[in-house]
């Protein structure tokens, strides 16, 4: 059901910088073709803008509004790494892959780290080989994100996941945070990958083929000159925040990035809390269906009819686990990247304020403004499509089990009552 | 609840014009009935068949609920819930409903009634009353007696209520209940005349007493022990889907966030807008969705919680049948102790001890006439004692043979009525799973359009 026209009002630069958006038009005006009852007003569904760490569903438990423990990602089941693989630029010319795999926890007398597999397979020339196998571990990852956002001050670097998750309980090295790091790392290589000028990159080169000791040695140089550059250009911006005037472009992007920021925590936010109904509804479900049975004890009547709803209730619960997987899967590690991009992208855009200082870094800035907009536009769209996918198919299968109960329930009355019927021939 | 097809009229012996007075009267109904073999279960569409009552068909409902405010018996000022009882009288040739008696009671009168079946009709499984307060609530429900939602469900369940007894073989012919249902003023002093308060057993009310029966029914042991079994796994089933009630609600809830987010971040968008906006109108469409198909279920318990309550009218029976067992045991062990007295008396051996054999022993003998007069009067006892006996051995008898129709009836009508809820359960969750997909589906045509 389409057809919905946006409320009329300013969506260009007219929207004060860093102010707070107008009023979502489902307050004032409800949205037509609304059936059934009406939805609670939004403001009693949502109350995100006071407390960024609530999430206010209900008004009255407030267990369920604790937002701070992060909830961990499930182990998820070995996901085709193709469909991770954004062919964002060139599809057809796509000569670099890369996976990023085994983890594997290394102790020695100072510290326990864990290190990743990185596996390259490429056609370039440039490469030596057509095929490499490394070993990194997340220092090395962070050292490479350095590297490139000195040479290229003025392009938008993946994020990195995060160091530590500071508002959990989560133990640093437990599986399920190992798990998203490794998904997390694994994108981020490949995004550096499809970009069109990071591709080519030579300390990106390095580390995804050097072994461990080249790799510090090669660490060990200092920081080159256009690194000394980058970091001058940096100081310079930010030492200029306000004064210049700026461009309407600029304006525009940094309304956009605000906004967008916002939206993307929610966003974040929102799906996380999702995921851990979900698996709070599973939990319920699955001590639901066995009381049936518990019951078809006692009953000799209706043991076929309570084992069967105790049968369809079980199904469901399963169906509800691949359907948190999906989740965790498709839509979690996606919009969590954009929370990252969207944190980074704050502070990046300063650099377009400086106009004669670095005239050419506002067009290099701009188109790469202009990909990354394209490429999370597809993100999102691709990962929501993918949510909406796991609920259809969830609730279809959901359906095929109760309608196959209903209609063994129906077929057995008929056969009673066709008992019941004088023979006759 | 399932409408059967209305039978045909039957004949009947005319009941008693006066109230039931005595506690037999109900077995002596039901006696009567057991000859006349009417031992199928009555109309169950909540019609009463001729009797000297009615001449035609009813239908009864309760209708309406209302708020009311009155003085309480400490005349202080209370607020309650009367429910409007409208009581149709069926035209057999065309089917033609009239009204006939349309009166207010309070849920207190309900009680008053059933407190009063279950004295006067021991052996009967009375139909339970809809539950006092809301238990195994789940948090978003209200747990507040005043309630809109509660008074609408309950006065379904009072509905309930009414059927159940007017469509009971035994129950439907009580006087007291067709005055419950057609006189308004004074039916509470009617009620508390025929002095039933007092006929029943406070023994009964007793829970924790125990009643060491010699020799029970094995039967009723393992009708007990069912219904111990029954009100146990519902109870827990209800508590377990009340939680998953709450589960479900935040899952669709929380979904509908998605909605105003959407839509805000629509507005700076150009490509994505028009997408990003549908979508979320449909999130808010999948998070109101919730309320409805949460307020079905809500009937499904109450379906289930009858028989929860159902479970201890089983009881009562079984208990009933414990006490009646032990007066007899204790009765049969008076007189056999009263018999081995005279036959001590009578042949001059003292094989168990009394007091007065030991005062005879200590401060002489007494007289052969006082002997005399001593054995005249146990035999006159151990007399009463054995008629006694013997209609209490008939009435146990009886007793037995009416309960146990009544629960084979019971036992028919309840697996009849929660087969029906279970698959009545089915078809919710199917017609949730399908609300289901077309919201996702629009959803989705919405999100890859962006």
């Amino acid at each position: 059901m389409e057809g919905e026209r946006r409320a009329p009002r300013a969506r260009s630069c007219g929207l004060p910088a860093g102010g707070a958006p107008a009023p979502s038009p489902g307050v004032d005006a409800p949205l037509p073709g609304r059936s059934g009852p009406p939805a609670l007003p939004r403001a009693e569904v949502l109350d995100l803008d006071e407390d960024e760490d609530d999430l206010e569903v209900f008004s009255k438990d407030a267990s369920l509004m604790d937002m701070n423990s992060f909830s961990p990602m499930m182990p998820t089941s070995p996901l085709s790494m193709i469909n991770q693989v954004k062919f964002e630029d060139e599809p057809d010319l796509k000569d670099l892959f890369i996976t990023v795999d085994e983890p594997e926890s290394h102790v020695t007398t100072i510290e326990t780290f864990i290190t990743y597999r990185i596996i390259t397979k490429t056609s370039r020339g440039e490469f030596d080989s057509s095929e490499f196998e490394v070993r990194r571990r997340y220092q090395d990852f962070l050292w490479l994100k350095g590297k490139l956002e000195e040479a290229h001050p003025t392009l938008i670097i993946p994020p990195l996941p995060e160091k530590f998750i500071v508002k959990g309980m989560v133990e640093h090295f437990n599986d399920d945070f190992i798990e998203t790091r490794r998904k997390a790392l694994h994108k981020f290589l490949n995004r550096i990958a499809d970009h069109p000028t990071l591709t080519f990159n030579e300390d990106f080169k390095v580390f995804l083929t050097a072994q461990a000791w080249e790799l510090s040695s090669h660490k060990k140089q200092g920081p080159g000159l256009l690194s000394r550059m980058g970091q001058t250009v940096r100081a310079v911006a930010m030492s200029m925040r306000g004064v210049k005037s700026r461009p309407e472009e600029f304006m525009e992007m940094n309304n956009f990035i605000e906004i967008f920021s916002q939206k993307i925590n929610l966003i974040d936010k929102i799906s996380q809390r999702i995921y851990k109904e979900e698996r709070e509804y599973s939990d319920e479900m699955k001590e639901y269906g066995p009381i049936h049975v518990l019951w078809s004890a006692s009953e000799e009547d209706l043991v076929d009819t309570l084992k069967g709803v105790a049968s369809c209730i079980d199904q469901c619960c399963k169906a509800t686990e691949k359907r948190m997987s999906g989740l965790s899967e498709a839509l979690l590690p996606v919009v969590h990247e954009y929370v990252l991009y969207s944190e980074m992208l704050m502070l990046t855009e300063e650099i377009g304020k400086l106009e004669d200082k670095v005239e050419c870094a506002n067009n290099a800035l701009k188109a790469d403004w202009e990909r990354w907009k394209h490429n999370m536009q597809n993100d999102i769209k691709s990962a929501f499509t993918d949510m909406a996918e796991e609920n259809i198919h969830y609730y279809e299968q959901c359906l095929a089990t109760w309608e196959s109960f209903l209609a063994s329930q129906t077929d057995l009355h008929m056969e009673e009552s066709s008992e019941d019927k004088p023979e006759s021939h | 609840m399932e409408q059967a097809p209305p039978d045909a009229p039957r004949q009947l012996q005319p009941a008693p014009l006066e109230p039931l007075g005595l506690p037999d009267a109900g077995l002596q109904a039901a006696a009567g009935e057991e000859e006349e073999g009417a031992r199928e279960e009555g109309p169950a569409d909540g019609t009463m068949t001729e009797n000297n009552f009615w001449l035609k068909k009813i239908e009864i409902s309760v209708s309406e609920a209302e708020k009311r405010t009155g003085r309480n018996a400490m005349n202080m000022q209370e607020t309650y819930t009367a429910y409007l009882i409208e009581t149709r009288s069926v035209d057999h040739t065309d089917g033609q409903s009239v009204l006939t008696d349309s009166l207010w009671r309070r849920y207190s009168e309900f009680e008053l009634l059933r407190n009063y079946l279950l004295v006067y009709y021991p052996h009967v499984v009375v139909p339970p009353l809809p539950e006092k307060r809301a238990e195994f609530v789940w948090h978003k429900l209200s747990a507040d007696n005043m309630d809109p939602d509660f008074v609408e469900r309950r006065r379904i369940g009072l509905e309930n209520f009414l059927l159940r007894v007017a469509s009971h073989p035994i129950l439907c012919r009580d006087k007291i209940f067709y005055l419950f249902l057609t006189q308004e003023g004074n039916w509470k002093e009617t009620v508390n005349e025929t002095g039933f308060q007092l006929k029943a057993d406070s023994r009964l009310k007793a829970l924790n007493a125990t009643f060491r029966v010699k020799n029970p029914d094995k039967r009723f042991t393992e009708l007990k022990h069912y219904s111990d079994e029954l009100q146990s796994v519902i109870s827990h089933l209800l508590r377990v889907r009340a939680r998953v009630a709450d589960r479900l609600y935040g899952v669709y809830k929380v979904h509908g966030n998605y909605g105003r987010v959407f839509s805000e971040w629509s507005a700076i968008e150009k490509e994505m807008g028009d997408g990003l906006q549908s979508a979320g109108h449909h999130m808010d469409v999948y998070a109101s969705s919730i309320d409805d198909i949460l307020e079905d279920e809500e009937h499904y318990a109450d379906q289930l919680k009858e028989y929860l309550f159902y479970a201890e009218a089983l009881r009562a029976v079984c208990r009933k049948h414990e006490l009646m067992q032990y007066d007899l045991e204790m009765a049969a062990q008076d007189l056999a102790s009263k018999k081995q007295q005279c036959e001590e008396l009578a042949t001059g051996t003292v094989r168990t001890f009394s007091l007065k054999g030991m005062t005879t022993k200590l401060f002489g003998q007494e007289t052969p006439e006082q002997r005399e007069a001593r054995i005249k009067v146990l035999e006159e006892q151990i007399n009463e004692g054995e008629q006694q006996l013997k209609s209490k051995n008939l009435e146990g008898r009886e007793f037995v043979k009416n309960a146990w129709a009544d629960i084979e009836r019971f036992k028919e009508q309840k697996n009849h009525d929660l087969k029906e809820a279970l698959i009545s359960y089915a078809v919710m969750q199917i017609s949730m799973c399908k609300k289901g997909i077309q919201v996702w589906t629009n959803a989705k045509e919405c999100f890859s359009k962006m």
